[in-house]
């Protein structure tokens, strides 16, 4: 039965992590959201890793936050466990991860999607969009519903012509046994996108109670309070231990035997998956030398003996599956809860998409988080953040929002994304940053604050806060940067201490705090400030002063990118009628079709001569344009 | 438009007697005025546009005079590009110019691209419109050939260290990102500062002896080394001069004259040779002769070229023949002169003992067979893979700007690392480096270090 069931500014479809971020930014900018998903029970499910943040993931998780999104909220009200990740390294590395308690986690943001103006949440099943003239007007439910909307984000995951693989067995479903998503993708193809097939994995679950964790390292979560959010105050102090074990010479020796019995060798499974999450076969086939692997054991919640065996993704066959875990230390008698498995999706391909998250071929459509090819529940949540911002901004009538590679970690990889594609589930790595050192985690509130809070996801209490913050940091700089520290007894026996070598003659505070023994409390003998100056402000300073001449550098670097940034290419740029460009270059253009000459130079297959014809035919004004058909 | 500075020669490369290096953009005349003193102080900013000055070129590095000069300065918009426009007029050849030339690259200017002034005069409206398709086909057409040029020196060895090179760096960014990106991941020793001190040496040293074996590099920076042996009063002298077109070996009748060893930077056809006169190579009492003949051995052993003169006037020694046997598997070019007197030595078997090098008489003293000499060197250099072409030593120079670069990025690296800068943070350095290392081969994809990591190391979870 076919019906008017309402009209809204922005539709979300799907409520994993991806399309909460999307729907709570979408309403709280002030459109009227409507949140579709196949199942309320799984909101912001996790049905792998029961973890948040890592290296560059936790610091997409810092950006989300600083730019308003609900991600870094959630999980530290929910975390077990939490650690700062590289702290024996420089500020460009660290990150957080957090353990989380999977149900509760769901439970929160439920609530908080619940509780949020302007946003209304639904279970159905979207099978088609609504599309007139190339432009996407709403979408239609298996119940026959029509929402109509002036924008419309989809953030299906994993559950496009999903597919469960176990040993021999497959069968079509999302992840977790939950519904797949055939016909949407079907007719997402119907509209003209291209698919890619996917696969991705997962490890098997088992009782706690069964595990011999003597025969296990402990892991436990850093005993100082932490945050990923920059509002959170409250920190839970009662964490829980994951733990460390590893395989045996046994493991690999049934994992080598039954590798017949692997769809990944067998020839079931065709899509591709991601090479820094390998199953445990893949493992020890390819590093067939190495004598063990590490499993790590990570408790699902607090109410519940589930626990991941992270490190043993698998897609063997069940009773194989079982035969491995009798043979890792404190595993031996470990009940199986869940079987591990492999899932096959379709993907859209993401050079089909702006840099905004919008799609070319359809337009006020976007897409965001694993249905774009990625892998990970923060890339997923900063996607669906900027999907949100951007279909409430074109609702509104407002200029959209694209985060640039030296704004944030969530701008690599939107950029990556739309620009080079990807062949295999894509990840965030902190190497795929090349401005890391100004990418960090403690200063993502100063990257990013100003953005959150123009597009109006920043209360003006917390703005205040974080203006004050900034003048904190300046005030305290130009302090260290005048205060000269003179080399008398006193002066002479802390550096001393601190391992250093005796001035000769009066120094600044700053160029002081330079020298690598030299850390922030050390000048604070030396050169006492008047006032209080809170940690988070320390922070700052120490770094940037310490670290000054390379995070120069970074920003020389990013001031000669900007020039070439700037070099705007229209959207409407015909290239077909561009003399001299490359076979493949033209090709690639025509596919991409980059904002900018920056972005351009970075889809491969285009070279420096082919940049150099563009700029001719940019700088003339010559630029020949597709007819209004 | 806003472009950076860029500059090259501008004249062909080969013997003409001035050689100019053209800047152009808007830092092209701060950038010459940086490097020139004036006669009495006079500041290129200062002066009046299309307007020419007498002066040097200093190194701001140590104050050192490079090059005396005339320099062009022409203000935008009435010059080629209408940019800012700097012509450093050279007169000392080929060697000198590469330097000005590297002077103002390492002063702030970049390296133009092939047909980068042309492309920017169009670009900035001073060529006609209807010429847009001329420039495409000339960016597409040189920037081919400079891929051309790449390519072929890809199969040197140059390109060879230099791959090797960037593996080792590409492999230690991989073990620093692994460190970074699975930081509980076991089976990767962590990677410290004095593991990567190590590696940031290793490189370092290669890159140095890149700069010494690239042998292009070097002919452009030093010139050949052409040592000129023979039995004494052969005309070993007499021929240096006559090279250099100046007196400044000491030429008399008595052997052994020439105590020391004598270098002169010389152009013949293109080719910079720097020239080595020898001591006579004979076995002698004198004390102050024979520090010079050892001298003369070490040089003859570190040559790129052997000038091996003979007497026309005198028969075969077993001196002259030792000779022979002590260049064996150099290149050599054996010189017979003094034509201009009765012939004593036996030609056959010259050209027997030259075992297939180039064989030319001459007299020196009646300057006559020296434009055949000329010919034979350039001959020999100027054939086979390596054109005499522009294009060849822009990329030569190219390469050498870079590697100089890379070198500064891995000792800034290492100074990092002295100073105990976090690993990660030292680590920018090294990549650096390694992206400099690959525009000499033309390689900069950022992938492969992604590659790398999950090649080298089983990760994940």
């Amino acid at each position: 039965m076919e019906y008017h069931g309402g009209s809204y500014d922005v539709i979300v479809v799907g409520a994993g992590h991806a399309g909460c971020e999307a729907g709570l930014a979408a309403a709280r900018i002030g459109a009227k959201t409507l949140m579709i998903t196949l199942n309320l029970d799984m909101v912001a499910f996790m049905p792998c890793n029961p973890s948040i943040g890592g290296p560059a993931k936790g610091i997409v998780v810092r950006e989300i936050d600083a730019l308003g999104g609900e991600m870094a909220k959630n999980i530290d009200k929910t975390y077990i466990q939490i650690r700062m990740l590289n702290t024996g390294k420089g500020p460009a590395v660290r990150a957080l991860r957090a353990q989380a308690d999977k149900f509760l986690y769901q439970h929160e943001m439920k609530k908080t999607l619940e509780n949020e103006e302007n946003l209304t949440l639904l279970q159905g099943k979207v099978e088609r969009l609504i599309v007139e003239d190339g432009v996407c007007k709403g979408v239609v439910t298996h119940t026959g519903a029509h929402y109509y909307a002036k924008t419309v984000v989809i953030t299906t995951g994993t559950f496009l012509r999903g597919e469960i693989i176990i040993g021999d067995i497959k069968y079509s479903s999302g992840p977790n046994n939950q519904q797949p998503s055939i016909k949407l993708s079907e007719h997402l193809e119907e509209l003209g996108f291209e698919l890619v097939r996917f696969k991705t994995g997962t490890p098997p679950r088992v009782n706690s109670r069964s595990i011999d964790y003597s025969k296990t390292e402990i892991q436990p979560g850093d005993d100082v309070p932490r945050a990923f959010s920059y509002e959170t105050t409250e920190y839970i102090t009662d964490q829980l231990p994951c733990w460390l074990t590893y395989t045996t010479e046994e493991t690999h020796q049934i994992i080598d035997k039954n590798l017949h019995l692997s769809p990944m060798y067998s020839g079931m499974i065709k899509g591709t998956g991601p090479r820094y999450c390998p199953s445990i076969e893949d493992k020890i086939v390819r590093f067939h030398d190495k004598p063990r692997h590490q499993i790590f054991l990570e408790p699902e919640g607090r109410n519940t003996e589930e626990v991941y065996v992270q490190g043993l993704s698998t897609s063997l066959p069940e009773h194989i599956q079982r035969q491995i875990l009798a043979t890792i230390p404190g595993l031996e008698q470990a009940q199986l809860m869940r079987a591990g498995y492999a899932i096959e999706y379709d993907a859209v391909v993401p050079t089909q998409l702006w840099p905004t998250l919008e799609t070319k071929l359809v337009k006020n459509l976007y897409t965001a988080g694993q249905i774009n090819g990625t892998s990970g529940y923060e890339e997923a949540a900063g996607q669906g953040l900027i999907a949100g911002i951007n279909a409430a901004r074109r609702a509104l009538g407002k200029e959209e929002l694209i985060l640039s590679r030296s704004d944030a970690y969530i701008g690599v990889l939107i950029d990556d994304l739309v620009t080079k594609g990807t062949n295999e589930p894509y990840r965030l790595l902190t190497s795929r940053a090349e401005y890391r050192l100004l990418l960090r985690h403690d200063n993502a509130d100063l990257r990013l604050t100003d953005i959150g809070y123009n597009i109006g996801l920043i209360s003006e209490e917390r703005y205040q806060k974080f203006l004050a913050k900034k003048a904190a940091i300046e005030k305290e700089k130009k302090r260290l940067q005048t205060y000269i520290i003179k080399p008398t007894p006193e002066v002479q026996e802390v550096i001393r201490q601190a391992g250093g070598s005796e001035l000769k003659d009066g120094i600044r505070a700053a160029d002081l705090l330079k020298r690598p023994e030299m850390t922030y409390e050390h000048i604070q003998l030396l050169a006492p400030a008047d006032e209080d100056i809170p940690a988070d402000v320390v922070e700052q300073v120490e770094i940037q002063i310490k670290y000054e001449g390379y995070i120069e550098k970074s920003l020389q670097q990013v001031e000669r990118l900007k020039k070439m940034e700037n070099k705007k290419i229209p959207e409407d740029i015909d290239y077909d009628a561009i003399t001299g460009l490359a076979t493949e270059a033209r090709q690639k253009l025509k596919q991409v079709r980059p904002l900018s000459i920056a972005q351009a130079s970075r889809i491969s297959g285009v070279n420096p001569a082919d940049i150099s014809i563009l700029l001719v035919y940019l700088e003339q004004g010559r630029i020949a344009r597709v007819s209004n058909e | 438009m806003d472009f950076d500075t860029i500059a090259a020669i501008s004249t062909p490369m080969g013997e003409g007697a001035i050689a100019i290096v053209r800047l152009s953009g808007n830092e092209a005349v701060s950038i010459a005025d940086h490097i020139f003193k004036g006669v009495g102080g006079k500041r290129l900013k200062d002066v009046p546009s299309h307007t020419i000055h007498y002066g040097h070129i200093i190194d701001p590095a140590n104050g050192q005079t490079v090059e005396e000069v005339m320099v062009a300065v022409m203000r935008a918009p009435k010059t080629f590009t209408r940019e800012d426009v700097v012509e450093i007029n050279c007169h000392g050849g080929l060697i000198s110019v590469n330097r000005v030339l590297q002077l103002v690259l390492t002063n702030g200017a970049r390296l133009a691209e092939p047909g980068e002034f042309t492309k920017r005069a169009f670009l900035n409206g001073r060529i006609d419109l209807s010429q847009a398709e001329a420039v495409i086909d000339l960016i597409r057409a040189k920037t081919d050939r400079a891929m051309n040029v790449a390519l072929s020196q890809m199969e040197g060895r140059l390109s060879n260290m230099i791959r090797h090179l960037r593996q080792t760096i590409l492999e230690t960014l991989a073990h620093v990102e692994v460190n970074i990106d699975y930081p509980e991941y076991d089976d990767v020793e962590e990677m410290t500062h004095q593991l990567l001190m190590e590696k940031a040496k290793y490189v370092r040293e290669q890159i140095d002896r890149l700069l010494q074996t690239a042998q292009q590099g070097k002919i452009l920076r030093e010139g050949l080394a052409t040592v000129i042996i023979g039995r004494p009063n052969v005309g070993k002298s007499s021929l240096l001069n006559s090279l250099v077109h100046e007196n400044k070996a000491i030429v008399t009748d008595i052997p052994g004259t020439t105590r020391d060893v004598i270098e002169e930077y010389v152009n013949v056809r293109g080719v910079p040779l720097k020239l080595i006169d020898t001591a006579g190579i004979r076995e002698t009492e004198d004390i102050v002769e024979r520090i010079g003949v050892e001298r003369s051995r070490q040089m003859v052993k570190e040559a790129d070229l052997i000038l091996l003169v003979l007497n026309f006037n005198e028969e075969l020694t077993k001196e002259d023949e030792e000779l022979f046997e002590t260049v064996k598997g150099m290149d050599v070019i054996v010189i017979v002169n003094k034509t201009d007197l009765p012939q004593k030595i036996d030609m056959e078997r010259v050209i027997q003992l030259a075992n297939g090098h180039p064989v030319v008489t001459t007299s020196l003293l009646e300057e006559r067979g020296i434009e055949e000499l000329e010919e034979a060197i350039s001959q020999l250099f100027f054939t086979g893979a390596v054109e005499a072409s522009d294009l060849t030593y822009v990329s030569n120079s190219r390469h050498i700007a870079l590697l100089h670069q890379a070198k500064k990025a891995v000792e800034e690296a290492i100074s990092g690392i002295e100073t105990g800068i976090p690993i990660d943070i030292v680590q920018i350095d090294l990549t650096r480096a390694w992206e400099l290392l690959g525009e000499i081969i033309g390689d900069t994809i950022h992938e492969s270090l992604i590659d790398q990591l999950f090649s080298q190391f089983c990760l994940g979870k």
